[in-house]
C-alpha cells in the first residue's frame, strides 16, 4: 500500500515529504516509547506516534523510519518539520486516536511488525 | 580517526545531533547499513542517557578498519547500582524525560544488544562512564 493511500484511509494531511507519497508501506509499528522504536529493525515501516517532539523525528532518523503518522490530532512543529524534510521523511497528521488509526489500518490489510 | 562531540546535559531539543553527525561520518566511510543502523541506535541512547541524567558529557569515537570503539563519560549523579539499572523497565528517569519518549527502562538493554562489546563504569556523585565496541568485520563477514 502506497502512503497516500494510507492519508486517504486515515483522512490525514502531508505535513512535509509530499515526494514521497509513492512510497510502500507494508508493516506499522504504533508506539510513544522511542526506545521501543529504535528495536525495531523492519523495512517499508509506517511509525504512528502520538509523541511529538523533536525527538520522534531524531528516533526515526537514527531507527531509519523515514514513515510517521503523528495521530490523536497533534501538530508536528516547525524544529520537527526541518528536520523531517532533511532526512527525507514524510509526515503525516491525523485526528483519529491511536486505537481507530491502527483498527483502520489493520483492517486494510497492512502488516503488525509482530 | 578520531571524533568527539560534546553533550549537553538536560537540553532535549540538542539531543542526538552527535549521533546524527557520527551517522552521516558512518555513510561517508560505506559502513553497511545494517551495522550503521546498530551503532547509531546504541550512540543514540547512550547520548540520549547523558541528556537526561547528567550535566555534561563526552563522546570520544575511534573507528579503524575492524571496529568501532565508543566512549561517553560524563559529569552527573553516577549509577549507584548498575546491575540494577541494567534490568529492563528500571528508570530513575524525570516526568520530563519521559514527555520525550524515553525514560522507560530500555536504554541500556538497547545498547547492550547492539553492540559487541559494553563496558560501564560509574562513581556515585561523580559520573559514568560507558566503553562500547562494534566490530566491524564480524559483522560484514555475517
Amino acid at each position: 500500500m502506497k502512503i497516500k493511500d494510507i492519508a486517504e484511509i486515515l483522512n490525514a494531511k502531508v505535513v512535509c515529504g509530499e515526494q514521497f507519497l509513492n512510497r510502500e508501506i507494508s508493516h506499522v509499528f504504533a508506539s510513544d516509547l522511542m526506545s521501543d522504536v529504535l528495536t525495531i529493525d523492519t523495512e517499508n515501516l509506517l511509525l504512528l506516534t502520538g509523541l511529538t517532539n523533536i525527538q520522534t523525528i531524531r528516533t526515526s532518523e537514527m531507527a531509519d523510519v523515514t514513515n510517521i503518522v503523528l495521530v490523536r490530532n497533534k501538530a508536528a512543529s516547525e524544529e520537527m518539520i526541518t528536520l523531517a524534510k532533511e532526512n527525507r521523511i514524510v509526515m503525516l497528521e491525523c485526528s483519529y486516536s491511536m486505537f481507530k488509526s491502527c483498527g483502520l489500518l489493520y483492517q486494510a490489510g497492512l502488516q503488525p511488525v509482530y | 580517526m578520531n571524533f568527539n562531540y560534546s553533550v549537553e546535559g538536560g537540553n532535549f531539543s540538542k539531543a542526538g545531533t552527535a549521533s546524527s553527525q557520527f551517522k552521516k561520518v558512518l555513510k561517508q566511510l560505506n559502513v553497511d547499513p545494517i551495522t550503521i543502523k546498530r551503532i547509531v541506535v546504541a550512540l543514540y541512547e547512550a547520548e540520549v542517557n547523558i541528556v537526561a541524567h547528567a550535566w555534561e558529557g563526552k563522546i570520544d569515537i575511534e573507528v579503524d578498519m575492524e571496529k568501532v570503539y565508543i566512549n561517553l563519560a560524563d559529569k552527573g549523579p553516577g549509577i549507584a547500582d548498575i546491575n540494577q539499572a541494567m534490568k529492563p523497565g528500571f528508570s530513575t528517569a524525570s516526568p520530563s524525560v519521559r514527555e520525550m519518549g524515553f525514560g522507560a527502562g530500555m536504554g541500556l538493554m538497547n545498547i547492550k544488544n547492539n553492540v559487541d562489546s559494553l563496558h560501564i563504569s560509574s562513581e556515585v556523585g561523580k559520573g559514568t562512564e560507558l566503553e562500547m565496541t562494534i566490530n566491524l568485520s564480524s559483522i560484514i563477514s555475517k
